[in-house]
């Protein structure tokens, strides 16, 4: 059974009629337990259980320290090409919007690789628009050849693809996939991808399965916080985990919880997401599967971020930039703009003085 | 008489091993090493980083100590193979702990894929020091398959649980004439004690020890543990009793 299916079982679901019978008691019990339900998770997403934030966040600290340890793991994306060839109506990239198009060329590659290297990060995120003409799997490939010279670990962010074009990647040296559904609700989602291959919701959403047969170490999977009621995007993210990681269980999975940021076309979220929800989902996740990972980009401030690493934190993005070939050309375009703009030794440095330890090699491509 | 542990031709006086993963500074390992006494200390092969010196954690185990890479990662016989020549390669060693490990809700090992890579590399020289799931015929196996060491958990890694499989693990210290090392879920000292007085031969901690409030005066706590568990086994504890012994015996009459 896909996850498309396990959805299905939440169609025509009274999700505020759910929340609106939620008891303390109930709150306190799901915090209480050693494994949650479904249903207990969904109870900790409740506006209930806003008021049990402390007692989850000191559980949520403990589950951490005891399965990951005091470390965060650091990684950067690189993006290679902005092409892109749908209209996604919250995104700088897509095809609407004027910027300058372009792909990194192998020896452009290299010359942003170097540069990240540096800094001593070994995990890297490749990003590319959805252009299957400018950027195929092919060309992909032909980057991780390059990456592969300066880093052990190298996760994909990449339109959807088949299963055998995964294999093949996973083949040249990818261990991981990061993919965000965006918006599990499917008819928000229709209305948010008005045109472009990125319309068909179901072969995105069964992306990360297809990744998980072709031998994929990692996975991570999230939803785009801002364009629908939080509450039951968090929901399904935490489902689509769960999902994942008892159908493939020597897959590590993990989540994303992104929050929208300001980005050329200057579309505005629907729905606002305050720290306070933020941390509350991490926490509700964090309880429901103890051993996901938890992935916090630089679209969050450092001053926040400072913070969410004792919350459940599990990998944070470092030294970040969301322009292709942005590392070596400062006037380029980004996807988006991001708040935390720390380098690599600054966020090292604040994650140690937290009593924590940096991690910057947690794989090696065997 | 010294009471030494001897693996691959090392003579060993510390019976507590020691893992690397979890610590809030790599920084922690030389300290924990030194208060401990441990002298096999294991380190994921994910880990080691030769281009970065100051964040390598290899770099962090003292020198005199035995480096036990682990294949941590691996989901099968072929991934643990690959890391553990790899490790070889990166100037590690030749000892390998082997961890195969294809379910990341419990992290229980996989023991016919440990057996298939404890014979490919126990073949091509390596000190094997295979972590499982304490079961009799796959320890049987494990050391036709030319194991060093047998490394049974003690409960799922991490959990902090304890002597959970006491009962098999005991089976394993009376049948396997290799030396019986308790791997994972060792909490608290009293469980490594608990483990050393049954007759095991080490064991290894990691979690209790990285994560507590005071990792350096925990691994001192294990270290002294493992110690007075040793002794107490060498020292042949008394019979446990169910019932107090009479004083007034039945049969007395007949020494008579």
């Amino acid at each position: 059974m896909s996850f498309y299916e396990v959805l299905k079982k939440y169609d025509g679901f009274d999700f505020d009629a759910f929340f609106e019978q939620i008891t303390d008691h109930d709150v306190k019990r799901a915090i209480a337990k050693n494994r949650l339900s479904e249903t207990d998770y969904l109870v900790l997403l409740s506006p209930r259980a806003e008021n049990f934030l402390e007692e989850a966040a000191q559980k949520a600290h403990r589950l951490t320290v005891q399965h990951f340890g005091r470390v965060i793991l650091l990684y950067t994306p690189i993006y290679i090409s902005n092409y892109c060839v749908n209209s996604c109506l919250y995104c700088g990239f897509q095809v609407h919007n004027k910027l300058e198009r372009k792909k990194l060329s192998p020896e452009e590659v290299e010359r942003e690789a170097k540069i990240i290297a540096a800094t001593g990060l070994k995990h890297i995120l490749v990003l590319t628009g959805e252009s299957r003409q400018k950027s195929p799997v092919s060309y992909i490939k032909e980057s991780v050849e390059v990456l592969k010279k300066y880093f052990t670990s190298i996760s994909i962010e990449v339109y959807p693809l088949e299963e055998s074009e995964y294999a093949g990647l996973v083949a040249a040296g990818v261990d991981g996939l990061t993919i965000y559904q965006e918006v599990y609700d499917q008819t928000v989602y229709a209305d948010l991808h008005p045109a472009g291959p990125k319309r068909n919701y179901r072969f995105r959403l069964e992306a990360p399965e297809r990744a998980c047969r072709a031998g994929m170490r990692t996975v991570n999977v999230g939803a785009l916080l801002g364009l629908n009621r939080w509450r039951t995007e968090a929901f399904f993210t935490g489902l689509h985990a769960d999902y994942l990681q008892r159908e493939f269980p020597d897959v590590e999975v993990s989540i994303s919880p992104p929050r929208m940021r300001p980005q050329l076309g200057g579309f505005a979220p629907r729905f606002e997401v305050t720290d306070k929800n933020l941390v509350q989902y991490m926490l509700a996740f964090r309880l429901f599967m103890p051993r996901g990972g938890i992935a916090i980009s630089t679209r969050e401030r450092a001053e926040l971020r400072d913070r969410l690493v004792k919350l459940g934190a599990t990998k944070m993005s470092a030294g970040s930039c969301t322009a292709v070939g942005g590392r070596s050309d400062r006037d380029s375009t980004g996807q988006f703009e991001i708040s935390d703009e720390r380098s690599v030794v600054e966020m090292a440095g604040m994650i140690y003085s937290q009593g924590y330890q940096p991690v910057y090699k947690d794989w090696q491509i065997i | 008489m010294k009471d030494l542990l001897k693996i691959g031709g090392k003579e060993i006086t510390s019976r507590l091993f020691l893992g690397t993963g979890k610590f809030s500074s790599n920084r922690l390992i030389p300290d924990c090493v030194k208060a401990s006494g441990a002298q096999v200390v294991t380190v994921a092969l994910r880990r080691v980083d030769l281009e970065f010196e100051e964040e390598n954690i290899a770099s962090y185990v003292p020198g005199e100590c035995i480096l036990m890479p682990n294949t941590s990662g691996a989901r099968n016989a072929r991934e643990a193979v690959r890391i553990a020549r790899l490790a070889r390669a990166a100037g590690c060693g030749d000892w390998v702990k082997i961890e195969v490990i294809a379910d990341n809700r419990y992290l229980l090992p996989d023991n016919y894929e440990t057996v298939k890579a404890t014979e490919i590399l126990a073949g091509e020289g390596f000190v094997v020091l295979p972590y499982m799931s304490p079961d009799l015929m796959v320890a049987k196996k494990l050391a036709e398959a030319g194991a060093a060491a047998v490394m049974p958990l003690g409960s799922p890694i991490g959990s902090n649980r304890g002597l959970k499989t006491r009962e098999l693990i005991r089976i394993l210290i009376e049948e396997i004439p290799l030396p019986i090392i308790v791997d994972a879920g060792l909490g608290r000292p009293s469980e490594a004690a608990e483990a050393m007085e049954m007759g095991a031969a080490a064991v290894l901690v990691n979690t209790a020890i990285a994560t507590a409030d005071n990792p350096v005066a925990m691994a001192r706590a294990f270290g002294l543990a493992v110690e007075a568990g040793r002794l107490a086994y060498l020292s042949g504890p008394g019979e446990v009793r169910e019932y107090a012994r009479a004083s007034s015996p039945l049969t007395g009459f007949l020494r008579e």
